[in-house]
């Protein structure tokens, strides 16, 4: 199967070391993580990661997997691009001068939506949030006139089906829980599964 | 007793909610409500705050001073599986704790319900190099099932409840807490115990889908050449009963795992032997013939598939598991049944149509006659003067009558114990399969006596490995753990001599080991023993050792150069199995 990018999403407890318990499912097996986001969720106290990485689908299912295993992991989605909404933000810190004197530098950046975020006599600091593509596109044009410097944040990622977290959580608390939070892929693709 | 008895029992020996006790309390008060009767473990000074409470419990927790942090997780690894429940060690910070670090990957894979409790240095210390700190939590976090460091003594009620309920549910492993010393002395309003029951994050047990056991069922009765592996789920889900009503209503040949034996006992008419590098001729060939396979609580590793992508290939895979990780990871499975065995196996086992196998499993038997005249019989009986391993394992079994716990440690003599040792009840096998651990079998013997005192706990180890923990010695010798010692000597570092006489061109390079009068060492720890050179000794030397009252150590001189045969050289495939 083809490698190709997708997105996990992760839905934790928020304990010490959730980074360290995740991130080392996937340095065991040699995997990069192209870029990882935690944050909070739409669900008071549960932690939510975004995790990009370049694999083939059989890989993605069983890191998701493992991720589950984890004590603390409520559940692991994975989603291909089409799948989902998703951003990924950056800055940039360009000479104040330049953008004074070359009027092409300011077309440029209004053209790709970016906003100041600081300007003084030096420098300005500009900020823009998009794909990865414009974002790197941006950059390579700055790079032309004096970029001081640039950082672009990790991929964050809405899932364009999901219907959040509120109901599942309920599930979770549950002792007896129902069959919506066990999931299980196999039922989805019957017609594949029960063939060889 | 009856629950109120206990109830009442567990009362007279506990501490009532509403005192003031130290966090150390709380640790021990929390085993004994747990129902941990034994602790294996080292003290130092991270940890001498329980060590000191400890003191007050000696009448309701028996603690076992091992010579070796090590020797102490293997022991609470071999407890849990004679016993069945979960295993409890003891270490100091610092090299106490890494020193546990081989046991912890040991149970990982291996699935064994354990819980260690770790001394750490005083909360203010930490992250400043202070003496004996080391980041415990974070060397053991992908060898455990979980982890936590305690900082505070209000938490080691709920913590230690969550540990022994992670640690036993599910699919078992090891738990490890670390407790800052600071915490262990601190007094707090101690509220009593609470049993752990639910973790929102963790499901332990995947709903059953009742679709997926019809449509196994389905697959099962319509297989002409149906075909059963077993692993150790089987005795992890106490379902050695559902278990055997399951493949005796569907007459299907069964294979066990190293880790599965004693689940169905050795004898059973439709057992056909072990998978696996050093299985049994008929399992791994016909593993490539079946039209279904039907695997329970195992996980299809590397040692038993050999080439993967030559394995089965012709088969439908029925899966049973309660691991969901474990469907699909390395053998594509066509119906997956998630959930505990002893609930899917009755559920299956109603489905089932009684079909006649028979014929099918003669075919089993036929390949099995070929592996008894190209191997079994002459490794049982031999005709030159040089002893065999398996004739060793033979003549323990007629001793035993395959009622014996064996023991066993890593290389040639586990795979030929495996082999040919003859189990007739369950819990019967303790070995390190997964992890491949030498100097397991001593320590884990220990452990396996105090989980099942009444049996008789035969340890037999290579000349190689005892030499890896031969230390605990000390532990039998100062607490009486009546564990017999057999050593098959074969004055080389025997399965990997074997694999360098089979690819590496007979370079014998390192394996070549020499070996202390061990019989001389044991008496040095006042042990009993004897060593046995001819055949002529060999039964009477055997039975002295189960006739003995107390631990004794048999030394028993094998060929230097025997093999263990069948084999699947890795990288072939298990059809491929070679007779010599
Ligand atoms: C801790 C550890 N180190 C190294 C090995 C590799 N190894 C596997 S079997 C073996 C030889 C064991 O020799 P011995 O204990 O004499 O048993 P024999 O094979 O001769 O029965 C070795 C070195 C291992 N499994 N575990």
């Amino acid at each position: 199967m083809e490698k190709q990018e997708f997105t996990i999403t992760v839905y934790t407890e928020n304990s010490i070391g959730m980074i360290g318990r995740i991130t080392g499912i996937f340095s065991r097996r040699k995997i990069n993580i192209e870029s990882l986001n935690t944050s909070p969720s739409e669900v008071e106290g549960i932690h939510r990661f975004t995790i990009l990485i370049s694999e083939s689908e059989e890989v993605v299912r069983k890191l998701c997997r493992q991720i589950e295993k984890q004590v603390e992991v409520l559940k692991a989605y994975f989603n291909t691009n089409e799948e989902l909404i998703w951003q990924e933000q950056a800055l940039y810190k360009v000479p104040a001068d330049v953008i004074a004197e070359k009027a092409y530098v300011e077309r440029l950046l209004r053209q790709y939506g970016a906003n100041v975020v600081v300007i003084r006599n030096d420098y300005i600091v500009f900020e823009t949030a998009g794909h990865r593509e414009e974002i790197d596109r941006l950059t390579e044009e700055l790079g032309k006139y004096n970029l001081i410097e640039f950082v672009r944040g990790a991929r964050i990622a809405i899932i364009k089906d999901s219907a959040g977290f509120h109901a599942k959580i309920k599930q979770f608390e549950r002792e007896e829980p129902g069959q919506e939070i066990v999931e299980n892929e196999f039922l989805d693709q019957r017609d594949d599964v029960f063939t060889m | 007793m009856s629950t109120l008895e206990k109830t009442e029992t567990l009362q007279a020996k506990t501490i009532a909610a509403n005192t003031q006790i130290s966090g150390s309390q709380a640790v021990l008060e929390a085993l004994i409500h747990e129902g941990v009767d034994t602790v294996f473990g080292y003290p130092g000074g991270a940890i001498m705050p329980i060590y000191d409470a400890l003191y007050d419990y000696n009448e309701k927790l028996t603690h076992i001073l091992v010579r070796h942090e090590q020797g102490g997780i293997h022991a609470a690894q071999g407890y849990a599986r004679t016993s069945g429940r979960v295993g409890v060690a003891f270490a100091t910070s610092g090299p106490g704790a890494t020193n546990l670090v081989t046991g912890l990957a040991d149970a990982m894979i291996d699935s064994n319900p354990v819980v260690c409790i770790t001394g750490q240095v005083f909360a203010s210390l930490l992250g400043t190099d202070a003496f004996q700190e080391t980041d415990v939590v974070n060397i053991t976090t992908p060898i455990t099932k979980w982890n936590y460091q305690v900082t505070d003594a209000n938490e080691i009620p709920s913590v230690l409840a969550k540990a022994f309920y992670i640690a036993q549910t599910g699919r078992p492993g090891p738990v490890l807490i670390d407790i800052t010393k600071n915490a262990q002395i601190q007094l707090f309003d101690y509220e009593g115990y609470e049993k752990c029951n639910h973790i929102r994050s963790y499901r332990p047990t995947p709903i059953i889908r009742k679709e997926y056991v019809e449509e196994a069922a389905k697959l099962i009765n319509s297989a002409k050449k149906p075909f059963v592996l077993f692993g150790q789920g089987i005795i992890l889900g106490k379902a050695e009963q559902e278990f055997k009503r399951f493949i005796e209503k569907g007459g299907f040949p069964s294979a066990a795992t190293v880790m599965g034996l004693s689940a169905l006992e050795t004898e059973h008419p439709l057992h056909v032997g072990m998978l696996g590098m050093h299985g049994n001729y008929a399992p791994n060939v016909m593993t490539n013939e079946c039209d279904v396979l039907i695997a329970v609580g195992m996980r299809f590793d590397d040692r038993v598939t050999g080439r993967l992508d030559k394995y089965a290939k012709q088969a439908k895979v029925v899966h049973l598991d309660i691991d969901p990780a474990e469907i699909d990871k390395n053998v594509k499975t066509t119906v997956p049944v998630w959930g505990d065995c002893k609930e899917t196996l009755p559920m299956l086992t109603a489905l089932l149509d009684k079909v006649d196998h028979s014929e099918w499993l003669q075919q089993f038997r036929e390949l099995e006659k070929e592996e008894v005249k190209e191997v079994i019989f002459d490794e049982l009986n031999p005709t030159s003067d040089i002893m065999t391993m398996g004739e060793v394992i033979k003549e323990l079994n007629e001793l035993t009558g395959g009622n014996a716990v064996i023991v066993t440690d890593v290389g040639q003599h586990q795979m030929v114990t495996c082999r040919y040792a003859n189990f007739k009840q369950s819990k019967s096998n303790v070995t390190s399969g997964g992890l491949g651990t030498m100097g397991f079998g001593l320590p884990a013997a220990i452990g396996a006596w105090y989980g099942a005192p009444d049996r008789d706990v035969i340890a037999i180890i290579g000349d190689g490995g005892i030499q890896m923990t031969i230390q605990e010695l000390g532990t039998i010798m100062q607490f009486g753990a009546k564990v017999k010692i057999l050593i098959l000597n074969n004055e080389f570092l025997g399965m990997v001599r074997q694999w360098q006489q089979l690819f590496n061109d007979r370079r014998y390079s390192f394996v070549n080991i020499t070996s202390p009068d061990f019989v001389a060492v044991a008496k040095g720890y006042y042990i009993d023993g004897a060593k046995v050179c001819e055949r002529k000794d060999l039964k009477g030397a055997l039975k002295t050792m189960l006739e003995h009252d107390g631990s004794y150590l048999l030394e028993v001189m094998v060929g230097k150069e025997n093999n263990v045969f069948p084999m699947v050289a890795q990288g072939t495939s298990v059809s491929e199995i070679r007779l010599k």
